[in-house]
């Protein structure tokens, strides 16, 4: 298939998602960018980089240093009529706005009975594998996924970041969207006439017959390096990229599922109550005729995140996916 | 904490009027006011205390689960309400029903949610921008400072015309304060210059804990700090929170930034119902506060400028009047229906909302035919 060269660029995730807020921004004067260092810095990673100059210090906010005061203020914007889109410098440090997201955030269009939309963006870059200090590597989506009122996303590729971005401000509902770090800066195409999946679809980015493996943000790549060799071992995999954290739309994984007879679930986040018990939970729940192994889970420990010399040990890698999937087959 | 020198007030508790140079610029605010209005001011501060007893006797009957009084705070709510013009947004805390009241609200509305009905109760466009409560303390001061930052952006701010210019006024209590979001508002409140007026009723309890608790430094002094401009008013003398917060509200509008006032008050009753201040308070201090109840003070001056015993007691009647259609109405309040719980969890159609209302649906419907 011939490529329009005009419609498809190939660029890093932090470009797709700079792209991605400009084109809001275009479409939509009441979108608002919030948060600490993002004007003229462009952020810590750049994401924001030129848009203050672009679109004015009226539509990218320098904030004071204090996220519950960017969540609080961007909950009263939204009242007013404006699409904030804040940014949490890292994952570790979203805690301080943690109260205004679940209590307030998640819960005003239900105290509203409907009358009150909250179009918020609140994007979260996580994820270890950059070897940085203390609260910077975190994986903290389970916290928000168990709070009803919210939506969460984390795309996986350049393209999705520039799609997914786009469809969760146009979203009227506050959505968390989980950008995983370690993918910020590998090239990837993004085709920019075509979204290819709506917000909250997963989908089957690689197709196998012998299990299926599934996974959101960073993790995602690593599964689909996972299948590349395991193929060559004589071994097919299935790999399901879940883009959406809540909801979850368990239709093509179940559908995998029901086909190969396994799943392993893999993240970065600890694994105890986190989205891959869930998924696990679900599956089992529902394919349970199909199933010829029980669902494994492949995370991170239940310990704090350790110190970056032991990221390596403590981050799932292709080893410890390949050794559950041989697992689940031993069954 | 009692009067200090700093207090500013207009009508002394024996119901005589005040003047000093302090006084001076907020006078014209009360020499505007008719008849008619002042008459109101009291109106509206009796019909709500008798409203407020009414729906603690409900509470204590059983018919709600909770009840948050807010006798002795009538006039710094009374003063601040009338003096917020109609397109101004107001962000109460939990206690401010004579605010409610005054912006349209239906105080049944109030009772609804005390009662379990609903976790809001009404539609702030409906109710005179007047918010819905929040209960997490605090929270409600950032979402006030983002909408005022918002009036910014709109350019509702400082253009001359008084049917455009828009202020936001937050509400909130001295526990309040050593809260972070209240304190992070001051912060975004001056880094914006919101059109904003932060209205502290300081009712020198939070639940069972006084006030020097939460700050050995006079309240609106700590404003200062942050950079906003701060007074410190008799909180049970109406024309004095009326005129004050007027003030300060054209400030606002007018585009000189945010604005603190902090209200000298008293909770004369319990925190809520779930409380016992009988365990906590200082008798003395009791009755001090006792001495200076906003609503005897405002009617002995109404009656030193001519009001006679007609008006008093049409207002003793319709507050009889409010209070037994507020029981009537209350009792009649029927429970939601349990499929409600899933309607405005999202603003779009949500698959697992969908899946788990189905499932009441059914888990529901069968037990129908059961003895």
């Amino acid at each position: 298939m011939a490529e329009d060269a005009a419609t498809v660029q190939t660029l890093t995730m932090t470009k797709a998602l700079t792209e991605g807020l400009a084109a809001a921004m275009e479409a939509d004067d009441k979108v608002l960018l919030m948060g600490e260092d993002i004007g003229p810095l462009g952020g810590v990673f750049r994401v924001t980089e030129g848009l203050q100059k672009r679109f004015g210090a009226h539509r990218v906010l320098d904030t004071p240093l204090a996220e519950s005061g960017i969540v609080g203020t961007a909950i009263g914007l939204a009242m007013r009529g404006y699409r904030p889109v804040c940014e949490i410098q890292f994952d570790g440090f979203i805690f301080p706005g943690f109260d205004q997201i679940t209590t307030q955030l998640a819960k005003l269009t239900a105290r509203h009975e409907g009358a009150l939309q909250l179009p918020i963006v609140i994007r979260v870059p996580y994820g270890g594998h950059i070897g940085a200090v203390e609260h910077h590597q975190e994986s903290p989506e389970a916290y928000f996924a168990h709070t009803p009122g919210l939506r969460l996303v984390s795309p996986a590729t350049p393209h999705d970041a520039y799609w997914m971005i786009q469809e969760a401000i146009a979203s009227p509902d506050p959505v968390m969207f989980f950008e995983p770090k370690s993918r910020y800066w590998p090239k990837g195409e993004v085709d920019f006439s075509d979204p290819g999946a709506p917000l909250h679809a997963s989908r089957v980015v690689r197709v196998g017959t012998d299990i299926t493996v599934v996974g959101h943000g960073a993790i995602v790549s690593m599964l689909l390096d996972a299948a590349a060799l395991a193929e060559e071992e004589g071994t097919s995999i299935e790999v399901v990229d879940l883009r959406s954290l809540s909801p979850i739309d368990y239709a093509p994984l179940l559908e995998s599922v029901r086909r190969t007879g396994r799943l392993v679930v893999a993240q970065e986040a600890p694994g105890s109550v986190s989205i891959g018990s869930e998924i696990a939970a679900t599956v089992t729940e529902q394919a349970f005729y199909s199933l010829e192994a029980p669902v494994l889970r492949v995370s991170g420990y239940d310990t704090p995140f350790p110190p970056a010399k032991l990221e390596g040990a403590y981050l799932p890698d292709v080893d410890r996916i390949l050794h559950a999937v041989d697992r689940a087959l031993a069954y | 904490m009692s009067y200090t020198a700093d207090t500013l007030q207009l009508l002394a508790p024996d119901g005589q009027r005040v003047a000093s140079d302090a006084t001076e610029q907020y006078l014209p605010y009360v020499d505007a006011l008719g008849d008619d209005q002042l008459r109101e001011f009291h109106r509206v501060m009796s019909v709500m205390r008798r409203f407020d007893i009414e729906a603690g006797n409900l509470q204590r009957q059983g018919q709600l689960a909770l009840w948050v009084p807010s006798i002795g705070q009538e006039a710094a709510q009374a003063g601040s309400g009338f003096a917020a013009k109609a397109q101004d947004h107001l962000f109460p805390a939990y206690r401010e029903h004579t605010v409610g009241y005054i912006r349209g609200l239906d105080p049944v509305r109030i009772i609804a949610m005390l009662r379990g009905q609903t976790h809001g109760g009404w539609v702030p466009e409906e109710t005179g921008n007047f918010h819905l409560y929040t209960l997490v303390i605090g929270s409600q001061a950032l979402h006030a400072t983002g909408y005022a930052m918002g009036v910014a952006f709109d350019g509702k701010v400082g253009t001359g015309d008084p049917d455009v210019d828009t202020a936001v006024m937050v509400y909130f209590g001295d526990g309040a304060t050593s809260q972070g979001d209240v304190n992070e508002a001051y912060v975004f409140a001056q880094s914006y210059q919101t059109p904003q007026v932060f209205f502290l009723q300081n009712n020198h309890w939070a639940i069972s804990v006084p006030v020097r608790v939460q700050s050995r430094t006079p309240l609106f002094h700590r404003a200062r700090g942050f950079g906003i401009e701060s007074v410190q008013i008799d909180g049970n003398d109406v024309l004095a929170s009326y005129a004050v917060t007027a003030a300060n509200l054209d400030a606002a509008r007018s585009g000189k930034g945010p604005r603190f006032i902090e209200a000298l008050t008293y909770r004369i009753g319990a925190h809520t119902t779930s409380d016992d201040p009988s365990k906590y308070r200082d008798e003395e201090q009791f009755r001090y506060w006792q001495e200076r109840d906003p609503i005897s003070r405002f009617e002995t001056y109404l009656r030193a400028q001519g009001e006679g015993d007609a008006f008093f007691a049409s207002v003793a009647e319709e507050a009889e009047d409010v209070a037994a259609d507020a029981r009537a109405r209350t009792l009649a309040l029927e429970p939601p229906a349990a499929a409600s719980m899933f309607a405005h969890v999202y603003s779009e159609a949500h698959p697992v909302m969908d899946a788990q209302r189905e499932w009441l649906a059914q888990y529901e419907a069968s037990f129908e035919g059961e003895a």
